[in-house]
């Protein structure tokens, strides 16, 4: 426990290495998800088209995508026999941000898509009387709904950063290249070095609290009378 | 406008119709009648919230036809999360009106509302006149030709009341068209030039405020204006 704390008290060049490459791996999945999955949410909650119910029974469905079937059919398309295999991903963070895009999309999409449908139930008469657009409507309702959307964000963030299974099959745990928090302290645990998997399960947990902190603070969600 | 054969159908119901009306001039014209009786079902006709299943709405001037030159006051108003300042520029960010000014012209709608409040507050936060106050400074910001507000005093106290139907009253000597509907009598008689009386989806009755309030001609408008129950 003591060397654990050690560890991370004086900033293990290890540790920082790995800890680093989770975030970017996360935070780039998270991004990238984000922008896919928030948009897509607020889609499916304005319009209306027949196979709707379906494509929303479809996202909460993978929702629950196994992240280790995500991990073979990404190494499957990536690897050297497979369609992209030219693009020469495998074994690369890229290729792990892939995975956790696959992952977390539906996530993200499925908890904006409930948050901007009840918006959508309080501002459908004024949107539709004051003659906004398609387009407007939707920027509306994310900008409106942001709060909403950041937790959905979070969500899909609190998934990728504590994710192992594709990214271990993707990423391949190569050290200094896509050791990662996750499959770092699945490594450590094997080899029965305790302290070390203890000590990246606190960094884990650590960093975890304070992007959650760290968002709210930058977008001033605890301001309640302004908006 | 003229109204010819006009209804509304839900689910093989009819709500509203098939009515024949005609609203000509200017001035500001009560809808009345009993709940169920189709008001706010023809207010959001009017305005295109609402289908129309059989009917015609013909507008005299096609420039009233228009969404943007029409104002719609909700009974329960509609907060968006944002600040009572940004509720009310909304209409003219969605117009693509530079953010600064769209908020510069909303402080001075809220100021022709008699909206004294600070401006920069959730407008969660405001109490039940401010909100109706705010509602109808945002449905204001285009200058509409056409304002309809249904039931826009439900459930305020009477100095709210007192302060909307003066704003009302000016926004109409200002020019602008004003079709409301209220369960209020007093209110009614205090504003309607003119009287639309609907009575289970059917329009029973129009008349000059005056004349309606003095000598209604149907059953159904004295039975209402005595306060009796109408099925």
């Amino acid at each position: 426990m003591w060397q654990a704390a050690r560890l991370v008290a004086t900033f293990d060049p290890d540790l920082v290495e790995i800890t680093a490459l989770s975030l970017r791996v996360s935070l780039g999945a998270t991004v990238i998800a984000s922008l896919i999955g928030l948009p897509l949410g607020a889609w499916l909650a304005v319009n209306r088209f027949p196979a709707r119910r379906f494509v929303i029974a479809i996202l909460n469905a993978l929702m629950g995508l196994p992240p280790v079937v995500v991990g073979l059919m990404v190494y499957m398309l990536f690897s050297r026999s497979g369609p992209f295999g030219v693009l020469g991903l495998l074994f690369t963070p890229t290729a792990m941000v892939i995975a956790q895009v696959i992952i977390i999309t539906p996530i993200i999409a499925s908890v904006a898509h409930q948050a901007i449908r009840e918006l959508w139930a309080d501002y459908h008469d004024l949107l539709i009387s004051l003659q906004a657009t398609r387009l407007q409507r939707i920027k509306t309702l994310l900008w409106d709904g942001r709060r909403a959307l950041m937790t959905a964000s979070l969500a899909g963030f609190g998934r990728a950063i504590g994710e192992v299974g594709a990214i271990m099959i993707v990423g391949g745990n190569i050290d200094h290249a896509t050791r990662v928090l996750t499959t770092a302290i699945a490594l450590e645990t094997g080899k029965g070095e305790f302290d070390m998997a203890l000590a990246l399960g606190f960094v884990l947990i650590g960093l975890a609290i304070l992007v959650n902190l760290g968002l709210h603070f930058i977008s001033r969600t605890e301001r309640g009378a302004r908006w | 406008m003229t109204l010819t054969g006009v209804s509304v159908r839900r689910r093989g119901r009819s709500i509203l119709g098939p009515l024949d009306a005609s609203l000509n001039g200017g001035g500001l014209s009560i809808l009345m009648g009993p709940n169920g009786a189709g008001k706010t079902t023809l207010l959001r006709a009017l305005h295109g919230l609402e289908r129309v299943s059989t009917g015609d709405i013909h507008w005299t001037d096609p420039k009233d036809a228009e969404g943007r030159n029409q104002g719609f006051v909700f009974q329960t108003p509609v907060l968006m999360r944002r600040s009572v300042l940004d509720c009310i520029a909304y209409p003219l960010q969605l117009d693509g009106v530079k953010r600064a000014e769209a908020r510069e012209q909303a402080r001075a709608r809220a100021n022709e509302v008699g909206l004294n409040v600070n401006l920069d507050q959730a407008v969660m936060f405001l109490s039940g006149g401010e909100k109706q106050k705010m509602a109808l400074a945002r449905a204001l910001m285009r200058r509409p030709r056409i304002l309809f507000l249904d039931e826009p005093c439900a459930n305020l106290d009477g100095r709210s009341v007192k302060e909307i139907e003066e704003i009302l009253l000016r926004i109409k000597d200002g020019g602008t068209r004003i079709l409301m509907s209220t369960h209020d009598l007093g209110q009614a008689r205090r504003l309607a030039d003119s009287v639309l009386f609907l009575h289970a989806g059917k329009l029973v009755e129009q008349a000059i405020g005056d004349d309606f309030f003095r000598a209604p001609q149907t059953a159904e408008a004295k039975a209402y204006l005595k306060g009796e129950i109408l099925l």
